[in-house]
């Protein structure tokens, strides 16, 4: 076996990720850690300063549910949310991070986040729920603090530290393992509780563009699933794993389309100038009752334009220049109108280089400026992101107090953001069936979870138990890729090209392709069937056997191995709920030509599954969605 | 390839114990080549374009080249931060029209490294099992909003 050296941490809470909902995490529980004696660890498989979703920066705060202004309740949040998805959602999950969230936007800015604010000092919103920031710093601002907690917690955090597995005693998390991407180090953490905030999934798809354009994702690539398969992998019940997101954007450079549609009032139409939202209504009859409600849900939006795409009516086109040139016109003189221009380019401009500057290298590249042609949108690819408008992630206990007589003995078991497994927590996209969370909402989600791991803690504080064999079998299981390139490289002439081995990136365009075509990827315009997920069932069947043969050269493709089995495990979990769940309930995200209409009398329900890691057999079952605000 | 480095301004980030841009990057693609003691990018299709290496370059030696399967040649975006700021400069691809230069703030109030964590607000109760978090509930609250919450909301 490769010669590593095994480095043992033990700690009371092990926050694994160092993204917003880790960062939060980080800044909860180091507060009171320090009260209670207790030590804080966090493990990012990157540098804090610029991992996650975060990395490049954001244009927008996308949910300040600004309780303090008085324009909106905790009730108003939940109806928007809940009729977004389509009425799948946990209420409580959801209205316990919108409750937080504005403590954490206000910490935010007193940690230096500059806000965009009005002549009167008041934020600036893009949308009721959204908020424009200059936020280029956002990533480093949040991290910074979280650093800062930790050192005054005496806590630690570990940077290139590639977390495989969590570590499992029966039915009790006690920690994990992974190693480092930088050293021959296998890394082992024991945890009285751990946290799972390690991001979503991307790749699991094809992309649409598969050059170099593959890196351009919508979400980064660099959310591979660690987070699914930790949950997945310990046995976590999970939930809405077949509610995938598939966002909109400025095509192939996939800049963000929020500020052009809420704050610049701009208008999308088809390749004749129609307007899809106009000329396809219609077909909103079919998904009632929340078609019906405004806003019209993110996945039905995508559906009228997608409808347009098949019948041929592309390029789709955002109609900047009649947006800019709607405001300008509002200005009182022609000195107003050219200062008022010169402000919204660069607003534009901003919009794109605080978090997605591909776009503007895209826009320069084609010669466009924004005030004087339309850019054409798109939808990207499928994303498993928990934390947007996608459900995603593990099945997570409410809180207490905001539980009714109908939803607690469903939705509470003792620890808000604890797992079905004991001692493991989830934030952020890790955890599920509460969308529309974003940056913010998935900082205050960590928060909320660190002080229920805290608590938790202090009620269970036996040493955890980890079993060496485990360590041992694990430790061998995640260095065979090295073990298997090291053994057979050298009998071909080509080390791509063995009949022994598969190397990582291969490994995943085999899992793009049964995705794309069997999945209702971007090449199935987003369409599946039973017989189509059944088919592509069977070759993931394959691909789990072959990952026996993954082969990695250096740290680097070890990561990469891992990354993408993590990626399978989160493809198996999607397709088995796609087709668990009989019916078609957001069509913009996938459709299911077997099962065309949304169906309510039986299929308002959370599809759940739970997987054996001993059996290897998955249990999939229907959970009631209940609401606490009606 | 997405970022790629310059070799005359990489100087291997001498006397450190790893590149900036290696320290940096969230997808692990920067590297040093040991031989030429140079950085380089080791995986272009997997480059989200986010310019954090670019950004934190000491010798400014790292710039973008757009995905050369959907961007067109010539344009550039560059950037350069400091403490509080950010500058940013668009070449168009039709070196006709005029580069645009944008300054945005990056920073506002607190010096770089000087985020304090706590105390901005006081915690209402030391309870645990409380669903007050840290800062709450006055940190939910702003200065002139009219509603003032004395604890934690609930529906």
């Amino acid at each position: 076996m490769a010669d590593f050296e095994t480095v043992t941490v033990e700690t009371d809470l092990l926050i694994c990720g160092g993204g917003m909902a880790a960062c939060g995490a980080a800044v909860e529980a180091s507060y009171w850690a320090k009260k209670h004696g207790l030590k804080v660890t966090v493990v990012d498989k990157a540098a804090m300063d610029r991992s996650g979703a975060v990395a490049m920066g954001l244009s927008a705060i996308n949910q300040y549910v600004d309780l303090n202004s008085g324009n909106n309740t905790l009730k108003d949040y939940l109806d928007y949310v809940r009729n977004d998805l389509m009425g799948v959602t946990r209420e409580d999950v959801v209205a316990n991070i919108a409750r937080h969230v504005d403590s954490s936007v206000h910490l935010f800015e007193k940690w230096g986040l500059p806000i965009w604010k009005d002549e009167e000092g008041k934020y600036v919103h893009e949308g009721r729920w959204q908020l424009m920031i200059n936020g280029e710093s956002y990533k480093v601002i949040v991290a910074e603090a979280a650093k800062n907690a930790l050192a005054e917690a005496e806590g630690e955090y570990f940077e290139r530290v590639f977390i495989t597995h969590p570590l499992m005693d029966g039915d009790k998390c006690v920690g994990a393992i992974g190693f480092s991407t930088r050293e021959k180090k296998v890394y082992v953490f024991k945890a009285k509780a751990t946290m799972i905030s390690m991001g979503g999934a991307v790749h699991v798809f094809k992309p649409r563009s598969t050059g170099e354009g593959f890196g351009r994702s919508w979400y980064p690539p660099f959310n591979s699933g660690a987070s699914a398969f930790c949950t997945i992998y310990a046995g976590a019940e999970m939930t809405c794993q077949e509610v995938r997101f598939i966002p909109v954007r400025f095509k192939d450079a996939y800049g963000p389309v929020g500020a052009w549609f809420l704050l610049f009032k701009a208008t999308a139409t088809n390749a004749q100038g129609g307007n899809y939202m106009q000329e396809n209504a219609a077909e909103l009859d079919k998904w009632e009752p929340y078609s019906k409600v405004k806003p019209c849900p993110a996945n039905l939006r995508n559906w009228l334009m997608m409808l347009d795409v098949m019948d041929g009516k592309s390029p789709i086109y955002m109609q900047t220049h009649k947006a800019i040139q709607a405001i300008a016109d509002q200005a009182p003189d022609e000195k107003a109108a050219k200062r008022k221009l010169r402000e919204l380019e660069a607003e534009a401009w901003e919009d794109f280089l605080d978090m997605t500057i591909s776009q503007a290298i895209l826009w320069a590249a084609t010669n466009t400026q924004p005030e004087e042609k339309p850019s054409e949108i798109m939808a990207c690819d499928p994303y498993f992101i928990g934390s947007h408008s996608g459900a995603s992630g593990a099945w997570v206990s409410g809180p207490e107090d905001l539980q009714t007589e109908e939803t607690k003995d469903e939705y509470c078991w003792g620890y808000a953001n604890m797992t079905t497994v004991n001692g493991m927590f989830a934030a952020g996209d890790a955890s599920g069936a509460s969308s529309h969370k974003f940056s913010s909402g998935s900082h205050a989600e960590g928060r909320i979870a660190a002080k229920a791991a805290i608590s938790y803690i202090v009620d269970n504080s036996d040493a955890p138990n980890v079993d060496q064999a485990q360590v041992d079998a694990l430790t061998a299981e995640i260095l065979k890729p090295l073990d298997t390139f090291a053994e057979h490289s050298a009998e071909t002439t080509d080390p791509d090209i063995n009949p022994n081995y598969i190397r990582p990136t291969q490994f995943m365009y085999r899992l793009q392709k049964i995705m794309d075509e069997y999945a209702g990827g971007v090449s199935s315009q987003f369409i599946t069937s039973d017989k189509l997920l059944e088919k592509g069932g069977e070759l993931l069947t394959y691909l789990k056997e072959d990952v026996d043969g993954l082969a990695a050269g250096d740290l680097h493709e070890l990561m990469r191995c891992w990354e993408n089995v993590h990626r399978m495990y989160q493809a198996d979990a999607h397709m088995r709920s796609i087709l668990f769940r009989e019916e078609t309930r957001w069509p913009g995200y996938y459709f299911r030509s077997d099962k065309p209409s949304i169906d309510n009398d039986n299929w308002l329900a959370f599809v759940n599954c739970t997987y054996d890691r001993n059996s290897g057999e998955w249990t999939m079952q229907k959970r009631p969605v209940k609401y606490i605000s009606q | 390839m997405p970022s790629y480095v310059n070799a005359e301004k990489c100087d291997g980030c001498k006397a450190l114990d790893t590149t900036a841009c290696q320290h940096i990057c969230p997808n692990d693609l920067m590297v040093l080549n040991t031989e030429t003691t140079k950085a380089y990018n080791q995986e272009a299709a997997q480059c989200w374009e986010c310019y954090s290496c670019v950004k934190i370059c000491p010798t400014q030696a790292i710039e973008v080249r757009g995905y050369a399967d959907f961007v067109p040649l010539g344009a550039s975006v560059t950037a350069m931060r400091s403490t509080e700021d950010i500058l940013w400069t668009v070449q168009f691809r039709d070196k006709g029209i005029r580069p645009k230069r944008f300054k945005f703030p990056i920073r506002k109030g607190v010096a770089e490294g000087q985020a304090q964590a706590f105390d901005h607000y006081p915690t209402g109760d030391d309870d645990l099992k409380s669903p007050t978090l840290m800062c709450e509930p006055s940190g939910l609250n702003t200065e002139d909003g009219p509603v003032k919450m004395d604890k934690v909301p609930t529906l």
